[in-house]
C-alpha cells in the first residue's frame, strides 16, 4: 500500500509539469520583456512602425502587420479549399477514396517546414515573381506576402481538413438519413443538416489551423523577404514576428533594450497564438464530449 | 407528385442541378488539395533525388565543404537521429507518468485534471520559435552552450503536449470494463495501469511516440538557437549538434549551385524519414484497431 500511494505521489509530480512549464514560460517571457516595458509605454512600441535597434527605435508594427497579412492571407486561400475537401471526405467519398487520402493527409501534416520552405522556393517563388506579379501589373522580386500565404494555405490545409472531417463525421447519420428519406438531395443535407449542425465545429477547426498558421517560421521566413516595413500590397515583402525572432535572437545583444524588444515580441506572438488555438480547442472538447 | 407535375419536375430539375453542380465543386477541390500534394511531394523528390549521391549520407563535410568541395551530412543525419530520440525519450519520460495519473488516479472531470489538459493544450499551442527562445532563456540561466542537451530539451518540450495530447486519447479508448475487471481481482491502480492498460493501448502509444519522434526530427524553428551547428560528429552531451532542417536551411541559402543541390538532397533524406516514420505509424494504426476488444 505504502509503494502505491508513493507511485501516485510520484506520477502526481509528473502530471503537474506542464502546468508549472506553461507559467514558467510566460513568467520568464515577462520577465526579461519588463526592461522596456518600464522604459517606453506598450502602446508605443506596439504601434510604432519605427524599427531601428541601434537608435533605440523598437516599433513592432510592421512585424505585428506582417504577421497579420501573411496569416489571413494563407487563411482565405487554404479555408474554402479545405471545408470543401472535408465535406468531400466525411459525405460524398467512397471508403477506398477515404483509406488513400487519410495517409497523404498525415504525411503532408508531418512534412517539416522547412521543406515546405524548399518547395516555396523552388516553385512559389518564382511563380509569383515571373507571373502572378505582371499578371496584375506590378513588379515583385517574388519573395512576398502572397508567397508566404501560398505556402502557408499548403501547409495548414492537412490540419483544417482533417478537423473539419472529424467534426463533420461526428454528425449523426440518423439526422442524414431522416433528411434523405423526406426526400432531399445530397446537397441539401449537406446544406440544412450537416453544415448547420457542425459549423460551429467547422469554424474551430479553421481557427485551429489559423493559430499554425501565426506561428509557423522556418517556411515564411524563407519565402517572405524579411523587409521591416509596413506592407502595402500583397506582392511586397514583410517580415513576421516569428522570422523577426528566428533572423535576431540568440545572437548575443549588446545594444540595450533590443533583448528585451525581442522577448516582448515573442510574447506578443505567444498570446495571439495562445487565444485562437484555446478558443478553438476548448470549443472542439466540448463537442467532442455532447457527442462521446 | 401527380397532381401537379409541371411544378415539380421543374423544381426537381433545378434541385438536381445544383446538386451536381455542388458535387463538381467538391470534386473539383478535392482533386485541387491531392494535386497541390502531390505536386509538392513530386517536385521534391524529382529536384532532389538526383543529388543524392551516397557520399552525402557516409561523410561529413570535409574543407571547403561550403564552398562546393567534397563531403556529405553524415553530421546532420547522425545529430538529428540523436536529438530526436533523446528528445523524445525525455518528452516519454514525463508524458507516460502523467497519462497514467490522468486516467487511472484522476476522475475524469476532476478539477486537476482539467486544469492539466488546459495546460496541454496551451502548451500545444505555443510555436516552436517561443519554445526556441524559451530554450535559450533557459540556457543563459544555466550557463549552458548550445548544445545537443540544450537542444535536447527544447526538442522535448515542444513534443511533449504532443505526445501527452495522443497517448492521453488512445489510453481513453481502453474501455472501462477491463480496468473493472483488474481492480476487482485486487490489483491497485498502478498495476492496473501498466499491467493491463498501457498493454492494451500499446499499439496506439507506439503511434503517438512515432508522431512526437516525426515533428522532433523536422523541426527546426526551435534548435535554431539552442543546439547550435557544427561540421564533426557530436559525441557528447556538451558539444553542438547539427540537424537535418538547419542543414537544409544554411545549404540552400549558399550562392554556390554546388551547395544547394546538397540542400536539395538533405531534404531528400528528411523526407525519405519522415516518409518512413510515417509508414510506421500506418503500421501500428492498423494493428490498434485489429487488437481492438469488441
Amino acid at each position: 500500500m505504502k509503494k502505491e500511494k508513493g507511485r501516485q505521489l510520484a506520477a502526481g509530480l509528473f502530471s503537474l509539469f506542464p502546468v508549472f512549464l506553461t507559467i514558467a514560460i510566460f513568467l520568464l517571457l515577462l520577465a526579461k520583456a519588463f526592461p522596456l516595458l518600464s522604459l517606453k509605454s506598450l502602446p508605443d512600441l506596439i504601434f510604432s512602425s519605427v524599427w531601428q535597434p541601434q537608435k533605440g527605435q523598437f516599433g513592432l508594427w510592421p512585424f505585428i502587420l506582417g504577421t497579420i497579412w501573411v496569416t489571413i492571407t494563407a487563411f482565405i486561400l487554404a479555408a474554402p479549399l479545405s471545408i470543401l475537401t472535408a465535406i468531400y471526405i466525411s459525405d460524398y467519398a467512397s471508403s477506398r477514396l477515404k483509406k488513400w487520402l487519410a495517409p497523404v493527409l498525415d504525411l503532408l501534416a508531418g512534412l517539416p517546414s522547412v521543406i515546405y520552405g524548399m518547395w516555396g522556393i523552388l516553385l512559389i517563388v518564382p511563380l509569383v515573381g515571373k507571373y502572378l506579379a505582371p499578371l496584375f501589373g506590378t513588379y515583385s522580386s517574388g519573395y512576398s506576402i502572397l508567397t508566404a500565404g501560398l505556402v502557408l494555405a499548403v501547409m495548414i490545409l492537412p490540419t483544417i481538413v482533417n478537423v473539419s472531417v472529424e467534426v463533420l463525421s461526428a454528425v449523426p447519420a440518423d439526422l442524414k438519413e431522416a433528411a434523405l428519406a423526406l426526400g432531399a438531395t445530397r446537397l441539401e443535407v449537406v446544406r440544412y443538416v450537416v453544415l448547420k449542425k457542425s459549423l460551429p465545429g467547422v469554424a474551430a477547426a479553421c481557427v485551429l489551423g489559423l493559430s499554425r498558421a501565426f506561428g509557423e517560421t522556418i517556411a515564411v521566413m524563407m519565402v517572405v523577404g524579411n523587409v521591416p516595413v509596413a506592407p502595402t500590397s500583397l506582392f511586397s515583402p514583410a517580415y513576421p514576428l516569428p522570422a523577426l525572432l528566428a533572423n535576431n535572437y540568440g545572437e548575443m545583444l549588446s545594444i540595450p533594450g533590443y533583448e528585451s524588444a525581442l522577448n516582448l515580441a515573442a510574447i506578443i506572438l505567444l498570446l495571439i497564438v495562445i487565444i485562437f488555438s484555446l478558443a478553438a480547442r476548448i470549443y472542439l472538447t466540448r463537442l467532442g464530449r455532447r457527442a462521446g | 407528385m401527380a397532381s401537379h407535375p409541371a411544378g415539380d419536375n421543374s423544381r426537381l430539375k433545378r434541385r438536381r442541378r445544383s446538386e451536381s453542380v455542388f458535387k463538381f465543386i467538391l470534386l473539383a477541390s478535392v482533386i485541387l488539395v491531392s494535386l497541390i500534394l502531390s505536386v509538392i511531394l513530386v517536385s521534391i523528390l524529382w529536384k532532389s533525388l538526383p543529388a543524392l549521391k551516397l557520399s552525402m549520407i557516409l561523410k561529413t563535410p570535409g574543407t571547403g565543404y561550403y564552398l562546393g568541395q567534397s563531403g556529405g551530412i553524415l553530421n546532420a543525419i547522425v545529430g538529428s537521429i540523436e536529438i530526436a530520440f533523446g528528445a523524445t525519450f525525455l518528452a516519454l519520460v514525463i508524458a507516460l507518468p502523467l497519462v497514467i495519473y490522468l486516467n487511472t488516479y484522476l476522475k475524469r472531470r476532476s478539477f486537476l485534471a482539467e486544469v492539466i489538459r488546459l495546460s496541454l493544450d496551451v502548451l500545444w499551442g505555443i510555436p516552436s520559435i517561443v519554445y526556441g527562445v524559451f530554450g535559450f532563456l533557459l540556457m543563459l540561466m544555466f550557463h549552458l552552450r548550445a548544445s545537443l542537451l540544450a537542444g535536447m530539451i527544447t526538442i522535448a518540450l515542444v513534443e511533449l503536449p504532443i505526445l501527452s495530447r495522443a497517448m492521453d486519447e488512445t489510453i481513453r479508448l481502453v474501455p472501462a470494463e477491463l480496468k473493472e475487471a483488474s481492480y476487482s481481482l485486487g490489483a491497485t491502480r498502478w498495476t492496473t495501469a501498466t499491467r493491463i492498460v498501457l498493454r492494451q493501448a500499446l499499439p496506439g502509444l507506439i503511434t503517438s511516440v512515432l508522431i512526437a519522434l516525426g515533428r522532433g526530427l523536422g523541426d527546426g524553428a526551435s534548435v535554431l538557437f539552442t543546439a547550435g551547428y557544427t561540421d564533426r560528429l557530436t559525441t557528447s552531451l556538451l558539444q553542438p549538434v547539427a540537424t537535418l532542417p538547419l542543414a537544409i536551411f544554411f545549404q540552400l541559402a549558399s550562392p554556390f549551385p554546388e551547395v544547394q543541390q546538397r540542400a536539395f538532397a538533405s531534404a531528400a533524406i528528411l523526407t525519405l524519414l519522415i516518409l518512413a516514420i510515417s509508414l510506421l505509424t500506418r503500421f501500428f494504426g492498423r494493428k490498434l484497431s485489429r487488437n481492438k476488444i469488441r
